[in-house]
């Protein structure tokens, strides 16, 4: 039976094209980009065209772009760079519904007697821009706020958060692993400081990750070693990730288009027939501000981790926020933090698709979802046929 | 991805024994919605005494269900006193295996098989209970202690990996420790009985009670609610529509939803709204 990948937002299919990119970077084009001889120096100049490729995708300079190993090291990084160039400052804003790459950083650091403010969202996932804009103090030494949640795809207005910081004088990074290459991003004219990026989240390969610092920015590496990336980030570059990202980013680019309406289609039919065909489901989240490829529905009086691996029979992949995936006993804290009831946040189930779904897969999970639901419900002792208890 | 034995993903897959029986025995019921899993089980006895027939219906992941599927099957042709002894550890070993955060799972059908037995011998659900430790799953320290005496448990986690104590707010770890500390010295724990009803019931109660008595007056008035949380005798909700924005639905809240609430579930209640 074939695979219907509909987990993109975990990670994706490297692209046919950027694996052949990559490809000669494991065989014959194996220097090192630091060296002298022109055997390595080929390889630099691959760098410094991927290094463009990136920055283009996100309507940045090339030398804004700082290659790294993956989202988390971009976020800490950027996070941690901040702490360091503004020693005195020791508060750190962020919301409640980041990546644990983010938010696991923060409880870390707060350990370690920073004071962090979380940011709370409403029922929809959005951001309360109130409590944000009085969250700032002078002692304020930076904010990260996710671009696109992983979980709802609900975005985040982090441009105008961005702004208002700006005007405070703080710094603001932004996690947008979700965002780049699903949704049209311009450096050039936002107030963004700092933007994380991961390769295997469109299409590159895992193990490769960029972080945007702003031109100007006071940067202090993370990594520290040789000189590679301007002595931003010490260690030797993972050359064929790094071309395969550039690639990725150049097809992301000709991609938005499909990725906004085609994917964004599916998805819409996906979820409009599961809660049509389903009832007591519901979707998580701001509908009409999200990334075009994610949905998040909750099926009430079942549980997701039970949902997942009756879709795997059929080689379906989704994710769910709850308890029983993520091996710790509570739903998501994404979906908690958002209020969602108990008796949907554990039921809930995530499918992100990508520009390699088709219509026939749709309508294949369209088929399959009902019959998993109600074998489920069947199960359960909350679920009343008769009654179909809170209609 | 867990790894799950072929067993238990065949009793995951092909669930023996799924519903209720309508002039069971005893039934019992353990877990809550809020908590993630929940299990209700019953068993009928034939002439002799051994149990007939026993079923069972789940809410949770797929080793809930598996063992649920599984201790039914095992029930069968039992006398009440050999299922009694059946032990958390023999569910495991029927599946060949758990994970060990899915350990809880099997501790709920034993728990469950519990309250159905005293629940055959007119006892009521009292007996079993105890004081509640861990606030968030509402464990008890009878249950905790029962976890660590049948596992031999030493640390923390392997209580919460067994009986999800511990696994929220983390503020019970202390209790937990104590707890631990007092079976592996081997010291007298005496629990003191309270009745209450079980989680299932109580928020199957409060959600009815909402359907059938308070959303329809809301509505009149273009509002809503909507059970966020149970928690303990906490009620946790949250107003939609014309509720969300009115400026007596503090006063609604505690002089309509909460009074009805104590009338028609249980007088402990206090309902809160949280906000949204």
């Amino acid at each position: 039976m074939k695979t219907i990948y509909l987990d993109n937002n975990a990670t994706t299919q490297v692209a046919p094209p950027v694996l052949e990119a990559m490809l000669p970077y494991f065989s014959q084009l194996y220097g090192n980009p630091s060296s002298m001889h022109s055997f390595g120096g080929q390889v630099g100049r691959s760098l410094r065209q991927a290094r463009e490729q990136v920055a283009a995708l996100i309507g940045a300079s090339a030398d804004e772009i700082i290659f790294t190993s993956c989202g988390t090291e971009s976020d800490n990084a950027a996070i941690r760079s901040a702490l360091h160039a503004y020693p005195d400052k020791r508060h750190i804003v962020t919301s409640r519904v980041e990546h644990p790459a983010v938010r696991s950083l923060v409880s870390h650091l707060a350990v370690q007697g920073y004071r962090v403010t979380e940011i709370p969202v409403d029922n929809l996932g959005r951001l309360d821009m109130d409590r944000y804009r009085v969250s700032l103090t002078p002692d304020t030494a930076i904010v990260s706020l996710m671009w696109a949640n992983n979980e709802t795809g609900v975005l985040f207005p982090v441009e105008e958060a961005a702004e208002i910081a700006e005007n405070r004088g703080i710094l603001f990074h932004t996690d947008a692993v979700q965002a780049v290459g699903k949704i049209p991003i311009n450096m050039g004219k936002t107030s963004i400081d700092m933007l994380s990026l991961s390769g295997h989240k469109l299409h590159a390969a895992k193990g490769v990750g960029a972080l945007y610092v702003r031109k100007g920015t006071k940067f202090s590496p993370f990594l520290i070693g040789g000189h590679q990336e301007k002595g931003r980030r010490g260690g030797t570059e993972n050359t064929s990730g790094i071309v395969g990202l550039g690639k990725a980013c150049e097809l992301a680019a000709q991609n938005m288009q499909p990725e906004n309406t085609k994917v964004k289609q599916l998805r819409d039919k996906l979820e409009n027939g599961l809660l049509k065909s389903i009832p007591n489901s519901r979707v998580n989240g701001d509908r009409s501000w999200r990334l075009p490829n994610t949905t998040s529905i909750s099926f009430e009086f079942v549980e997701g981790e039970a949902i997942l691996l009756l879709l795997d029979e059929f080689h379906i992949c989704a994710s769910s926020g709850s308890a029983c995936t993520s091996g710790s006993l509570q739903p998501s804290h994404v979906l908690r933090a958002m209020g969602v009831p108990f008796t949907m946040a554990h039921g809930s189930i995530r499918f992100s698709l990508s520009i390699y779904n088709t219509e026939d897969e749709i309508d294949f999970v369209l088929d399959k979802v009902p019959g998993v639901i109600e074998k489920l419900r069947g199960l359960s002792p909350y679920w009343n046929v008769d009654k179909m208890v809170c209609s | 991805m867990w790894e799950y034995t072929e067993k238990l993903k065949d009793h995951f897959l092909n669930p023996r024994n799924v519903g209720e029986i309508d002039d069971a025995d005893g039934v019992g019921e353990e877990g809550s919605i809020a908590c993630g899993d929940a299990l209700k089980l019953a068993f009928k006895l034939d002439e002799n005494g051994r149990i007939k027939e026993a079923k069972f219906k789940t809410f949770g992941c797929a080793s809930a269900i598996a063992t649920a599927s599984a201790l039914t099957e095992m029930l069968k042709g039992k006398s009440l006193e050999e299922a009694e002894k059946i032990t958390n550890q023999d569910i495991v070993d029927y599946l060949g295996g758990l994970p060990p955060e899915k350990m809880h799972c099997s501790v709920m059908g034993r728990q469950a098989l519990d309250r159905a037995i005293a629940n055959y011998r007119g006892v009521s659900g009292e007996a079993v209970e105890g004081k509640i430790v861990c606030e968030c799953f509402g464990v008890t320290e009878k249950e905790i202690e029962k976890a660590v005496r049948e596992n031999n448990l030493s640390s923390i986690e392997e209580v919460t990996n067994f009986t999800k104590a511990g696994g929220g707010c983390g503020n019970c770890h202390d209790a937990i420790q104590q707890i631990i500390d007092q079976i592996r010295s081997k010291s007298e724990i005496k629990p003191t009985a309270k009745g209450r009803l079980t989680n299932i019931q109580k928020i199957r109660m409060i959600e009815e009670t909402l359907e059938r008595e308070i959303r329809p007056s809301l509505r009149q008035d273009g509002g809503d609610i909507e059970l966020i949380d149970v928690e303990g005798n906490r009620v946790l909700v949250a107003t939609r529509g014309a509720c969300a924005t009115c400026q007596a639905s503090q006063q609604t809240i505690k002089n309509f939803v909460e009074m009805k609430l104590r009338e028609l579930v249980t007088p402990e209640l206090v309902v809160e709204e949280v906000a949204q």
